[in-house]
């Protein structure tokens, strides 16, 4: 027997309980829902995991109202630092349940149980406290003297980090003051009912936060109603643009965290194991799903081939398989309709001449799988350096000097994120400023701190999340809005 | 360098084989200057990062048939270590009696790969091996327990070459399989590379024995007292260029010893190595590894680093006293289903 089999090592289902089917969150209780209920699953297994309602226009108008009726009568005339104690409640409630909703987070979108547990759920009790510690401190935000809240928050949030993407919009807007329509992706919806009942366990007064579950026809409810103040949406460049259209010229003030294209950039001093293993991170981590992913490849010329060596080298250590195994690496993609779109782009890859390697790798036969795949040869004009892939595919061109990695870096519609690797302090502020992308890592990748703010150039959006500068999104300086 | 597999004996080539592998790769002779050349040009280490894949590899869950595997494993891969200035020849029996036999309720328990021990000791630990030593057991067509005997002024290296020289030379001619020496690290810190290379080929020299048998070189770089991530991989390229057969992390006698990124970078070391070269250097930590579960990510870090290859006697050592007792209480868990207790394995 080979050491590197390692035996199985599931992590147990059993301290999770779902129930059979959910409904919506309204007015601080589970109704039933209009839409026709839909079965959400397990990717890795295509297992039905509980049955969800959908919310139709008169569901959330419902929501609406809740919302409204909470900010008006209960959440806007709350103390920042009463706000906060809930949001402190809230986050210890997360901590204290971590495991379950570990457990449920990678049962609904196939990741790996490693980082459901070791990344999604501390960040989320991470940027509850980080919140809920500005909650009575917003005069220091910067916007001047007693800031005001917007009204009714509608968000809307992707697949990729289902419980931290909701973190990430509920915290900030909880703690400024706001009420909340929140809609989970259609595929991820479990986790945000879990949440829900936490927020029951702490008490939060009735309406404070609305889950409306549903497809594409429910986010654009919560887009297009009238009484929501503000939309913020994380997801695809395409469905920005939609709302986008909806909001304008009306009052709604609108952030939009969108998709990216971002360049890993790796100089030919770069510390190169650890920029293999950043490299790895910055693609393969979350099999690709991840809208700051490190999916381009900018190496330097005369490195490349010893880069290629090594990468291909750690790849055929990832195992891939069973998401709640601990060992496991790579996990399953999130849905059909999206194993469908990398299979299309990596074909187009192959066709305009790219050079495609996976490790050898055995796929699972339910559920939807996608080996760790690299191309080398990939030209700046090719579709997959061009489009988003989200899924685990790195394209590998090359660059001979700084102003040829910043140029080809800078070359993309999108301007998310980007990652530097070099030794040489100079040259990576240097080259970080003149990158156009929000967050520039350097020698790391994919890390994130609810004190650091996130968020695009260009086609990836605007509006910033996370940190004080998370907070404009929320506030109005005083006398703005009443 | 091939392995034969046989748990201690390394096929080394000898000292003008070594001086011929630096000076192709340095293409000039060897001095400070050639090997600063080439040391300093070695890509760099990022601590942030090295640390978070040394934290990666430790969440590795080994559990089950894997976990047993993994206890047996790293049995066979201690030096079961004494280094005290209280040793005694009784205490050394015993310490050899323990590696013989380390569970005396468990027949089917493994042996450990040595003892390690001082010089001055390293005939006692001969003698009361008697016929598991490993020359006479190989003879005999079984494995045998090697006996490290660590020199050159150990711990602190603090003497002059010919005192170091003659160190080894009474521990080798006295018997043992294996020398741990110790750099230099007043002399690599200041920057005589030359010097510390030079001692380490000088050592190597002394290890040869007339009837071939060459003792086995581990070089202890100490990693605690070169402090930087940087500093320790430049000192394991050198000692891996002045012809090591093993680079070891510690002597277990400063605060600072084997943690899991120094072994890891170690290891990419050695794998870069058999990439450049085709030849295979051991790697041993030593000093603070005392849970079975600290060595067991130590075996995850191997295999996912060098290769799984690299698991064998030949090619990684932990060096431990306390450690072996916990993996027994560990491997009876595992037989009967439940926790004994430190009076259910022996003291040596």
């Amino acid at each position: 027997m080979s050491f590197l089999d390692y035996a199985p090592a599931p992590e147990s289902r059993a301290i999770l309980s779902l129930r059979p089917s959910y409904g919506l969150f309204v007015d601080g209780e589970f109704v039933d829902g209009n839409g026709p209920a839909f079965t959400t699953i397990s990717p890795a297994t295509e297992e039905g995991l509980a049955e969800i309602a959908t919310a139709d226009d008169a569901d959330v108008d419902r929501a609406v109202a809740a919302a409204r009726k909470a900010y008006d009568r209960v959440w806007s005339k709350l103390s920042g630092s009463d706000r906060g104690k809930y949001l402190f409640r809230i986050a210890r409630l997360v901590q204290e349940r971590a495991r379950e909703l570990a457990v449920a987070e990678t049962l609904n979108n196939g990741k790996p149980i490693k980082e459901s547990r070791d990344v999604d759920i501390p960040l989320v009790a991470a940027w509850f406290f980080y919140y809920a510690g500005w909650a009575d401190k917003l005069d220091h935000a910067g916007l001047g003297a007693d800031p005001r809240p917007l009204g009714v928050a509608g968000q809307i949030i992707p697949w990729n980090f289902p419980l931290l993407m909701l973190a990430w919009k509920i915290a900030p807007a909880l703690a400024s003051g706001n009420t909340v329509v929140l809609k989970p992706a259609e595929t991820t919806p479990l986790t945000a009912l879990l949440f829900a009942e936490i927020l029951q366990q702490a008490d939060l007064p009735p309406g404070v936060v609305n889950i409306v579950t549903g497809a594409g026809a429910t986010g654009r409810a919560v887009v297009r109603h009238p009484d929501v103040d503000k939309i913020a949406f994380t997801g695809s460049t395409a469905v920005g643009r939609e709302i986008a259209r909806a909001t304008a010229g009306t009052r709604k003030r609108l952030t939009l965290e969108l998709g990216g294209k971002a360049a890993n950039i790796v100089f030919d001093d770069a510390p190169i194991d650890q920029a293999i293993e950043g490299v790895v991170n910055g693609i393969f981590y979350n099999q690709g799903h991840v809208c700051c992913a490190g999916s381009r490849l900018l190496v330097q010329e005369n490195v490349h081939d010893d880069v290629v060596e090594r990468l291909k080298q750690r790849l055929t250590t990832l195992r891939l398989g069973d998401p709640l195994d601990k060992n496991t690496d790579i996990g399953a993609v999130n849905s059909a309709a999206q194993l469908e779109r990398i299979r299309e782009l990596t074909a187009a890859g192959e066709e305009e001449g790219a050079t495609r390697w996976s490790p050898p790798c055995v796929l699972p036969e339910a559920g939807f799988w996608f080996a760790p795949t690299i191309f080398t040869g990939v030209q700046t004009s090719s579709r997959i350096a061009r489009e988003e892939i989200f899924g685990p595919v790195l394209s590998i061109l090359t660059f001979r000097t700084p102003q040829e990695a910043i140029a080809k870096a800078n070359n993309t519609p999108y301007g998310l994120s980007a990652g530097i690797w070099s030794d040489k302090g100079s040259r990576v502020l240097a080259v970080a400023d003149g990158l156009r992308a929000g967050v520039v890592w350097t020698n790391t990748f994919n890390r994130f701190d609810p004190a650091s703010p996130f968020g695009g150039y260009k086609e990836s959006g605007y509006g910033r999340e996370g940190g004080k500068q998370g907070l404009a999104a929320y506030l109005a300086p005083s006398g703005g809005i009443r | 360098m091939t392995v034969d597999g046989s748990g201690t004996g390394v096929a080394r080539p000898g000292a003008s084989v070594v001086a011929g592998r630096a000076l192709e790769l340095l293409d000039a002779p060897v001095t400070d200057a050639t090997l600063r050349r080439y040391l300093e040009g070695i890509p760099g280490v990022d601590a942030v990062g090295l640390e978070q894949r040394a934290a990666g590899l430790a969440t590795r869950s080994i559990k089950t048939t894997s976990k047993r595997l993994a206890l047996d494993r790293v049995i066979e891969l201690i030096d079961l270590t004494t280094l005290e200035g209280a040793d005694t020849p009784g205490k050394v029996r015993s310490l050899v009696a323990k590696a013989i036999t380390p569970d005396p309720s468990d027949p089917t328990c493994p042996r450990v790969a040595a003892v390690c021990v001082y010089g001055d000791l390293a005939a006692v630990a001969i003698d009361a091996l008697g016929p598991f030593h490993a020359p006479r057991a190989r003879a005999a067509g079984a494995t045998g327990i090697a006996v490290a005997a660590v020199a050159t002024a150990f711990p602190s290296g603090r003497a002059s070459l010919a005192v170091k020289l003659a160190d080894v030379a009474d521990a080798v001619a006295a018997g043992a399989d294996e020398i741990d020496m110790v750099i230099d690290r007043g002399a690599f810190l200041s920057g005589r590379y030359e010097q510390v290379f030079e001692e380490i080929r000088a050592v190597k020299e002394a290890c040869r024995r007339p009837d071939g048998e060459d003792a086995h070189l581990k070089v202890i770089l100490e990693v605690g007292e070169l402090v930087t991530y940087d500093n320790a991989r430049r000192a394991s390229w050198l000692a891996v260029l002045a012809g090591a057969d093993f680079i070891k992390t510690s002597t277990g006698k400063v605060a600072s010893n084997a943690t899991l990124p120094m072994t890891l970078l170690m290891l990419e070391v050695v794998r870069d190595w058999h990439r450049l070269t085709g030849e295979k250097v051991g790697v041993k930590p030593a000093g603070g590894i005392r849970t079975s579960k600290d060595a067991i990510r130590n075996l995850v870090t191997v295999a996912e680093t060098a290769g799984e290859e690299w698991l064998q006697p030949a090619l990684f050592r932990i060096g431990a006293s306390s450690l072996l007792n916990d993996v027994l209480l560990q491997r009876q868990k595992a037989r009967t289903g439940h926790y004994s207790g430190a009076d259910y394995v022996t003291i040596d």
